[in-house]
């Protein structure tokens, strides 16, 4: 149990260090870092207090606590990838209602032009 | 055949992506049956020249920056015919399969029963009918579950040969189904009390291309046009209750 407790304090400083490191680097917005960094920092916690894991897993009904570790890793990236769906959906949506806009700008600007019939203007 | 519509009253829409070799003779025929009615082709970003072919041909062109597929295009159609005043929107396909001479029968429909919609069916008089096994079988499908959602049979719901008027134009800018929109797009309207009817028609086997619903896609049709018409149930029952 102390080599996954010490492996899973490696892989959450090791995210929070490159979530840092992309958020300096103009990779991944602040706003979008946000879940990456109280993941690590949930992760990290978890795994430097196994009093906190055993007393979870006894919650959980669980014996054995790497499990109740595992349970949450999954859980915490589980909501993690639910916020950026919900982010990536709200994005695509703006997007085509942004294309769309812009196609329809510019049909009106070149229907503006001489010789176009049909343009808002004519009602 | 019927006069055709005073301008600037009905709009005729064709979304295509990459049918240059089917889109001049479409707008031509479109022309011929409905002369003096603007015709909108929204290009769905085509990298064949579709676009310029349609102009070609005399029809106005809206083109997408990018590809946002059928709903998007047909969307952004809806939302230019609306903000430019028009009553009634009459969308035909670019690949040919529609024939343009049915149009006037859809417009009369429209415009004497007041209904919000008309779909063009091909299965409505039992003859003409052009369409695969594997979409027949998909059509059925549709037609059996869309049966109680609906109140009333619909014999053809994946028709894209559907007239809309104003108040659905209204609706459809605010929402409208991206991918496969025929069917959400009638469980929309259902659900907001609008009415529809159907027109027989006859479909043709489309002049050149291939249809975006391959055999490989249905199972994903199937499973995303059944999770799009529950959601919009869920989405409108919940609303109802609130009311």
């Amino acid at each position: 149990m102390e080599r996954l407790l010490n492996v899973t304090t490696a892989l959450s400083v090791l995210l929070m260090a490159l979530v840092l490191f992309s958020v300096r680097r103009s990779h991944i917005r602040v706003e979008y870092s946000v879940s990456w960094l109280a993941a690590a920092a949930i992760l990290f916690a978890l795994s430097r207090s196994s009093s906190a894991l055993t007393w979870i897993a006894g919650q959980l009904g669980l014996a054995d606590p790497p499990l109740a570790l595992m349970l949450l890793v999954f859980c915490v990236f589980v909501i993690v990838i639910y916020r950026l769906s919900v982010v990536i959906s709200d994005l695509k949506d703006a997007n085509i209602a942004m294309a769309q806009r812009l196609a329809i700008v510019e049909f009106q600007m070149q229907s503006r032009l001489p010789g176009s019939p049909l343009s808002a203007n004519e009602e | 055949m019927k006069p055709a519509a005073a301008p600037h009253q009905l709009l005729i829409l064709i979304p295509a992506f990459n049918e240059v070799g089917a889109i001049s003779g479409v707008v031509h025929e479109v022309r011929g049956v409905m002369p003096g009615v603007p015709i909108l082709v929204v290009d769905d970003a085509s990298t064949d020249g579709t676009d310029r072919s349609a102009r070609a041909a005399g029809a106005y062109v809206l083109r997408l920056p990018y590809h946002l597929g059928l709903g998007g295009g047909v969307q952004a159609g809806y939302k230019l015919a609306y903000e430019l005043g028009y009553e009634y929107v009459i969308r035909v396909d670019g690949d040919g399969q529609h024939d343009p001479k049915y149009i006037p029968d859809l417009l009369t429909v429209l415009r004497d029963t007041g209904c919000h919609m008309v779909i063009g069916s091909r299965f409505q008089d039992g003859n003409g009918v052009h369409t695969s096994s594997v979409r027949a079988i998909g059509i059925w499908f549709f037609r059996s579950m869309l049966r109680p959602i609906l109140g009333k049979p619909v014999r053809d719901p994946t028709s894209g040969f559907v007239g809309v008027n104003r108040q659905a134009l209204q609706v459809f800018t605010g929402s409208f189904p991206l991918e496969y929109p025929e069917i959400e797009a009638l469980v929309v309207l259902q659900r907001k009390r609008f009415q529809f009817q159907e027109v027989p028609c006859r479909m043709r086997p489309r002049k050149t291309g291939r249809s975006t619903i391959t055999a490989v896609k249905s199972l994903y049709y199937i499973f995303h046009v059944l999770l799009g018409v529950f959601i919009n149930v869920l989405k409108f029952e919940g609303r109802r209750r609130k009311e």
